[in-house]
């Protein structure tokens, strides 16, 4: 949950800390990518006329403009789900490439023909879930497909954690969706009313320099991303007080 | 299981819903990536309990046979309590070491 959410304010942070990003939106049936973004007004050519060799690849990336390192391929008309093969994402990742250090692919959900298009030209993976059981349990069945494909890293993003919760036991702890999907942290993001602010206005909260809770962990994710050592966050001591000690002396593992 | 867990459990209270949530993935994904249906491991454990049963008598109602999964490798748990060993099993052995 928040593939998109993620890919935009990701592509956004990394750009302006000087990495040449391009998002490719390979949610064709779904687009919002482009929304997300605040592009949906430039597009002119998408992903469709590249591959049908109706326009140059340049033609169809949508550069930001506060933020010049990043560009994105819109998602054609849904009618390309039809005939998109993962062939035709290796090749479009391939003639993108070269001119950018990074390729952010937004997937759509699910574990169909359209996941596996996105996951046919990637590298790594990142998983973006939600302490909830139902996300838990998807998360793992896309870890188990991206093993088969030998995709590695996979990292974990856990999005809208809420702190007080996890503190009161009643939604998953951080280590709980880490050991029973046993792969690495990559960021916690909080749960935040600005994502939907910001979502409104088609400007990610990492553009700028906006310090809400959730902008600061995109930019820590992309930071890590890039190989800096940021430690993570706990919930745990986001919460002070006596009563917060207390909580945290509840959640002690005794055995 | 954490301090709050065990209190609960003293108090007879129901236990905290991030605990129930964390059993209840790990029992699912056990057989999500096994793909075992419940009737196939149904199949394996009465099976497996036959074997056993010839040479031991089993406390049928404190066993189990289960799928448990960690760091993403599913391991079959069998807890079989035994009450004792079967004297035609224990004859049978003895037989066979006699050599000489």
């Amino acid at each position: 949950m928040g593939k998109t959410t993620l890919t935009a304010n990701l592509g956004i942070a990394l750009a302006s800390q000087g990495v040449r990003t391009a998002v490719l939106d390979a949610d064709f049936g779904l687009r919002n990518l482009d929304l997300l973004l605040g592009l949906e007004n430039r597009i002119v050519f998408t992903a469709q006329e590249v591959l049908q060799g109706n326009c140059r690849l340049e033609q169809a990336l949508v550069k930001h403009k506060q933020e010049p390192n990043l560009a994105l391929l819109p998602a054609g008309n849904p009618r390309m789900l039809e005939w998109l093969k993962p062939e035709d994402m290796q090749k479009m990742v391939e003639l993108i490439k070269p001119h950018f250090d990074l390729i952010l692919i937004d997937a759509p959900a699910g574990i169909e023909d359209g996941f596996k298009n996105a996951a046919a030209a990637a590298e790594e993976a990142i998983i973006v879930t939600t302490p909830e059981v139902s996300a838990v349990r998807d998360a793992d069945r896309v870890i188990g497909l991206l093993n088969t494909r030998e995709i590695k890293p996979i990292q974990l993003v856990l999005n809208r954690v809420r702190p007080k919760m996890m503190a009161n036991q009643e939604m998953l702890g951080v280590s709980d969706v880490t050991d029973i999907l046993a792969i690495p942290l990559l960021g916690l993001v909080l749960e935040d009313e600005q994502v939907i602010v910001s979502t409104n206005r088609g400007e990610p909260l990492t553009l700028g320099a906006g310090k809400s809770p959730a902008a600061i962990a995109y930019r820590n994710v992309a930071k890590r991303l890039r190989g800096e050592d940021i430690p993570l966050p706990d919930p745990n001591q986001m919460n002070r007080g006596l009563r917060a000690k207390v909580k945290q002396f509840m959640q002690t593992k005794i055995f | 299981m954490t301090i709050r867990d065990l209190i609960d459990k003293l108090l007879g209270r129901q236990q905290a819903s991030a605990t129930t949530a964390k059993h209840r993935l790990q029992l699912v994904l056990a057989h999500d990536r096994s793909d075992l249906n419940p009737e196939l491991l149904q199949r394996m454990r009465k099976e497996i309990l036959e074997v056993v049963s010839r040479y031991v008598e089993l406390d049928l109602d404190g066993g189990d046979v289960s799928l448990e999964t960690e760091e993403r490798t599913t391991a079959l748990v069998a807890n079989l309590p035994i009450r004792r060993v079967k004297e035609s099993a224990l004859q049978g052995l003895v037989g066979s070491n006699e050599i000489e």
